[in-house]
């Protein structure tokens, strides 16, 4: 039932594969967030609470739903890995860590620059805007841990193993402190939480939010690709690639 | 569309600076790690060349030690008969 | 008839040390379960009661730090009773941290991890093992110290039920969850300040909990919620943790 996908577990036909689809994917994000972006910066009307600060949502949302699914991403990576010891399935995960700790930081510095005229301050224990900061330091961890091990196999092993257990903490992490945030909740917390959102609201939000996502796509392609050549230097067919792309000999 | 002129657009209704600064760090973050992700690629071709052009002297300088060494045998068993 | 005991004498001596892994590796096969878990544990406690400053330096960095708090924000009794829970918490989490280190590194060091690895034992029960002589060192004193700070504190009376109960619940999570991070760790030279990056953001909900049953406990009211949730990390993290641990010792060993 699986077999067609057994030839994917080969690193080159994974390379040459990821190389087809790059175009695609990069064509895909182009278009969907310029047209998302611009809907969303010039024609999607203003909220009536907030004004125009509500178009900062159209890349907070996004961008931290998208950093806990790359997360979710590696923890299936790493139990990939761990299970059927798939050795790509360690550089996908590798090749995601970093993307997802950038939306992870772009989520909070947006959600902090939304906060500031909202708030009045440029940070709140929010519920939202803390389980974020503790998903960024998970993330670092992941990329710490990667970058100590010399070994790359060992390093994605051990990342991997990480990414699981941050996986089965982070649901509790993230519920913990907003119960955390309910009980603490002071009177300086105005009650703009969640918008409801109109229609002409909503598709501008979902051509940001599938054009944020390709270009997470193509960019995971681009580290992925980078991963397998590293990590199979001395294959032939890597050394005959390497011999026609080199520049300087 | 939304704004009457493009100093509105700018203005954001009095939220200029909060959007405009999280889109810019956004797409600027981005673009940093698109264009990091992109150059990785043609770093890491160059580092596996030069591995490769290290490996291959190696080979040579062996070989050619090889021979040397082959060579000297047969001068001194040409000396000895 | 003289050669050849002096051969078999020979072969004695020179077979002795190999031999002898031969025995031990027998008398582990005859091992219950029970009596492994208890002989490793009996050995790390010997070993720790040997080095009395890696029980003691870990509880005095606990009480330090608890001290320079009240240095640091002024005397009011009022102020320090509110934040007593936190600083008692955050202190007990910085102490484990710190003993941490030595759970796995000097097994590691001289090869008798590798040597655990390879014994038939399941490594679940081993790791158990070596996670409960580590609280028993390190996590159990703090609890019988941190009255002794609360009272510095000034933490509210009706408090230090909820302070020991939850000390004695939660200071196990934090052994175990340590072990997960030290066990990736043990094999890198610097692994001291990378091991604080990856274990901490998995005690926040401990901590979170365990500071608001202090505070509901303040305050007169029921905490056995809270209670409740720490007892559930504790046997999650029970159950889950020594597989981590296991496998990633598995990978740091190699």
């Amino acid at each position: 039932m699986w077999k067609w996908l057994h030839p994917y577990a080969n690193p080159e036909v994974s390379y040459h594969f990821t190389g087809r689809l790059l175009p695609w994917f990069s064509a895909l994000a182009a278009i969907l967030l310029s047209i998302g972006l611009v809907w969303a910066l010039l024609f999607a009307p203003a909220d009536y609470q907030q004004g125009d600060s509500f178009r900062i949502f159209y890349i907070h949302v996004p961008a931290a739903s998208l950093s806990m699914g790359i997360y979710f991403g590696m923890a299936i990576a790493a139990l990939c890995s761990l299970v059927w010891q798939l050795k790509l399935a360690d550089a996908s995960a590798a090749a995601m860590a970093p993307v997802g700790a950038v939306f992870t930081a772009i989520a909070l510095l947006t959600g902090s620059a939304w906060g500031k005229p909202m708030w009045g301050t440029w940070w709140i224990w929010d519920a939202r805007l803390t389980s974020e900061l503790i998903l960024l330091f998970l993330y670092l961890g992941v990329i710490a841990l990667h970058s100590a091990f010399e070994d790359k196999n060992l390093a994605g092993k051990a990342a991997g193993i990480l990414t699981l257990v941050g996986s089965i903490n982070l649901p509790i992490i993230k519920y913990s402190v907003e119960w955390w945030n309910t009980l603490h909740q002071g009177s300086t917390v105005s009650k703009l939480g969640k918008p409801s959102m109109s229609l002409d609201m909503l598709w501008p939000f979902l051509f940001c939010f599938l054009g944020f996502a390709m270009l997470v796509a193509v960019i995971v392609c681009y580290r992925f690709r980078n991963e397998i050549l590293a990590r199979n230097s001395i294959r032939p067919w890597v050394r005959e690639l390497v011999s026609a792309r080199a520049t300087h000999k | 569309m939304q704004f009457n002129s493009f100093s509105e657009f700018i203005n954001m209704g009095g939220y200029g600076f909060y959007v405009w600064l999280s889109f810019g760090v956004s797409a600027l973050l981005l673009v940093i790690l698109l264009i990091s992700s992109k150059a990785d690629h043609q770093k890491i071709i160059n580092n596996i060349a030069k591995q490769k052009q290290r490996e291959d002297k190696l080979r040579q300088a062996r070989e050619l030690r090889k021979q040397q060494a082959s060579s000297a045998q047969d001068e001194a068993e040409q000396a000895t008969s | 008839m003289t050669i050849k005991s002096e051969l078999t004498e020979q072969a004695e001596t020179s077979l002795e040390s190999s031999e002898k892994i031969t025995m031990t590796h027998s008398q582990m096969k005859s091992l219950s379960y029970r009596d492994a878990f208890f002989l490793v544990l009996k050995r790390d406690i010997t070993i720790a009661l040997r080095h009395r400053d890696d029980i003691i330096n870990p509880l005095l960095f606990f009480i330090i730090v608890v001290t320079l708090f009240p240095l640091g924000i002024g005397p009011e009794a009022n102020t320090l009773s509110q934040i007593a829970p936190g600083i008692i918490w955050v202190a007990a989490l910085l102490a484990t941290l710190l003993s941490l280190d030595r759970l796995f590194k000097s097994d590691y060091n001289d090869g008798s991890l590798e040597q655990m690895l390879l014994s038939p034992h399941p490594i679940f029960l081993l790791v158990l093992a070596k996670v409960v002589a580590h609280w028993l060192i390190t996590g159990l004193p703090l609890i019988f110290i941190a009255p002794l700070l609360a009272v510095l504190l000034h933490l509210n009376e009706q408090s230090y039920g909820a302070l020991i109960l939850t000390l004695l619940l939660g200071t196990p999570v934090l052994s175990l969850l340590g072990a997960v991070g030290v066990a990736l760790t043990v094999g890198i030279k610097k692994g001291g300040v990378l091991l604080s990056l990856l274990v901490l953001p998995l005690y926040i909900p401990v901590l979170i909990f365990a500071t608001s049953a202090i505070d509901t406990a303040s305050i007169g009211l029921p905490y056995s919620g809270q209670l409740a949730i720490i007892a559930a990390l504790f046997f999650g993290s029970l159950t889950l943790a020594p597989f981590a641990v296991g496998a990633a010792l598995k990978v740091s060993t190699n």
